[in-house]
């Protein structure tokens, strides 16, 4: 086959030009950014303390060491708070956000006016932090393992709520189209068309919830919601370090149990 | 007189429908009993000081009356700084946390590391998802003194534990034909990670950044608490003041941002799938 062309004038490449500007354009620009940042944070810094940090370092780990296992008696009672911390803040979370979930979502919601105000409880629960939570409710109802929970609950109802609207923003209409179809009352298409749908979505949601919140309320106590947290505070002002590294490895514990049981939860479920 | 159809009589002896769960049968009994016992055990220790209460919520009146009357004014140059200086020490953790996070990465992967290596990038992972930032937080205050270097540091190891952990999950459930495709034609052990591995998990991992990005603007403001910098640093002033109309103010600039990182993050990764 003869075919006289114009010899290629195209060679391939990766990118064209106008790509390649403009990935370089960003690159840059990210750069620029970091570098802005660390001198932002440098300013901020006081050199002076920064430069004898390895010698604070090694004082803090030999300080830590031998661990002081003789305090751990006194961590049995915060050990169960922390647990019930979580376990309860959860809980309480959860039958706030599975109604709360069904307003927010297109399918579910019955008017415009009352998804947006349950979209906007989400945002707000999940925006603040669970410590913004604590700080706020101890100014309220004081300090103590109550304010814990409260404070738990208050972040993980965005966090359920928003995964469950989600998932019931994703359900199969045809099995909620059957249900109608049969004449059910709109209470029992919500129980018997949508409900079985979410509700291993659920149950993951809240399993994984109360896995991370294990974690949040070891820390709740610093601001004064109950739990490790305040022993752990107190070892830390008072820098007694030897019961701090008891705290440290009582805590790596308590998480990794926490995610073990998760996983076998959801594992179990799904 | 009629006869009854097959399909009445079966539908008559049929056995009324019930749904199934899991808090049915006698598991579901036992489930019950449990928390219920659970349930009795907490209201034994739970020790609510009613007085205090009372007296916290009647005080509480006036602390959501100054919730509603937000004050952005009063205390402006503090909320602007530590605004600032939240955003940098995010933005500087991100980078530098997701960058540390690859190498943690593949060392984390079971598929493509030798087994002390393996060990070794599990522990570190492990560890330091373990620790809320705020425990982090308090170790690095102690070393390097008050201000944002330390929050930038705890951000930073937070970011390693999460995205590492991630990305390593990734690595294990690549495709492994095109891995072989590639040592087939010689390249050496960087090149299979460049060309055989790096392409397949870089939407995923660019996704995983832009996410914990968000996620640190979030943490970058309580971590201030312990005295690591940042606008969490002017809320747990305006705490200790009682000057609750600030931290009304600082709350919503938080929202708002969080809102706004949310947004953005939410086109940026739609856009790489």
């Amino acid at each position: 086959m003869a075919v006289t062309q114009e010899p290629n004038k195209f060679e391939w490449v990766k990118k064209s030009f106008k790509n390649r500007m403009s990935s370089w354009f960003f690159w840059i620009l990210g750069i620029s950014v970091f570098i802005y940042c660390m001198k932002v944070i440098s300013d901020a810094t006081i050199w002076i303390f920064v430069k004898d940090a390895h010698i604070q370092g090694a004082n803090l780990i030999s300080r830590m060491f031998p661990p002081n296992w003789s305090s751990f008696g006194k961590l049995i009672r915060p050990i169960w708070d922390t647990i019930n911390i979580a376990t309860l803040g959860t809980s309480a979370a959860i039958l706030v956000a599975f109604p709360l979930a069904f307003l927010a979502s297109v399918n579910t919601s019955p008017n415009k006016f009352l998804r947006q105000a349950a979209l906007l409880v989400i945002v707000t629960s999940r925006s603040v932090n669970s410590m913004i939570w604590a700080l706020l409710i101890v100014a309220v109802i004081g300090p103590g393992v109550p304010a814990g929970i409260i404070a738990i609950a208050l972040r993980s109802i965005g966090f359920v709520g928003k995964l469950l609207y989600e998932a019931i923003d994703e359900i199969d209409q045809k099995q909620v189209e059957a249900i109608t179809a049969l004449g059910a009352s709109r209470l029992n298409i919500l129980l018997f068309g949508i409900v079985p749908q979410i509700l291993p979505a659920f149950w993951g949601t809240a399993i994984y919830r109360w896995d991370i919140n294990i974690r949040e309320s070891t820390v709740v106590g610093f601001v004064g919601a109950g739990g490790l947290g305040m022993q752990l505070n107190t070892a830390v002002l008072g820098m007694f370090w030897d019961d701090a590294s008891v705290l440290f490895i009582v805590i790596l514990v308590l998480v990794l149990i926490a995610e073990w049981v998760s996983s076998m939860v959801r594992k179990a479920i799904v | 007189m009629k006869t009854p159809s097959p399909t009445s009589e079966l539908l008559s002896e049929r056995k009324t429908w019930k749904p199934q769960g899991l808090l049915r049968g006698y598991k579901g009994w036992i489930i019950t009993l449990a928390i219920i016992i659970y349930l009795i055990a907490v209201g034994f220790s739970l020790e609510i000081n009613w007085l205090r209460v009372q007296m916290g919520l009647s005080r509480s009146a006036r602390l959501f009356g100054d919730f509603f009357r937000p004050d952005f004014i009063g205390r402006w140059p503090d909320i602007i700084n530590g605004v600032i200086e939240s955003l940098t020490m995010t933005v500087g953790a991100t980078v530098i946390g997701v960058a540390l996070s690859i190498p943690l990465a593949f060392g984390a992967a079971r598929n493509i590391s030798p087994k002390l290596i393996y060990f070794i990038c599990r522990g570190v992972i492990i560890v330091s998802r373990s620790f809320q930032e705020i425990i982090i937080a308090i170790l690095f205050v102690v070393m390097l003194g008050f201000g944002p270097l330390a929050g930038m540091l705890t951000l930073v190891v937070a970011s390693i534990g999460f995205v590492g952990k991630l990305l390593a999950e990734d690595i294990e459930d690549i495709d492994t034909d095109q891995l072989e495709a590639i040592r087939a034609t010689g390249a050496t052990w960087l090149q299979t990670m460049i060309y055989g591995v790096w392409p397949q998990i870089m939407p995923r991992f660019v996704g995983l950044g832009v996410y914990r990005l968000d996620i640190n603007f979030r943490e970058s403001s309580v971590i201030g608490v312990v005295g690591a910098g940042g606008i969490g640093a002017t809320l747990n002033t305006a705490f200790r003041l009682y000057e609750f109309s600030t931290v009304s103010a600082v709350l919503i600039i938080i929202i708002a941002i969080v809102l706004f990182t949310e947004y953005c993050s939410g086109i940026i990764r739609r856009r790489l799938q």
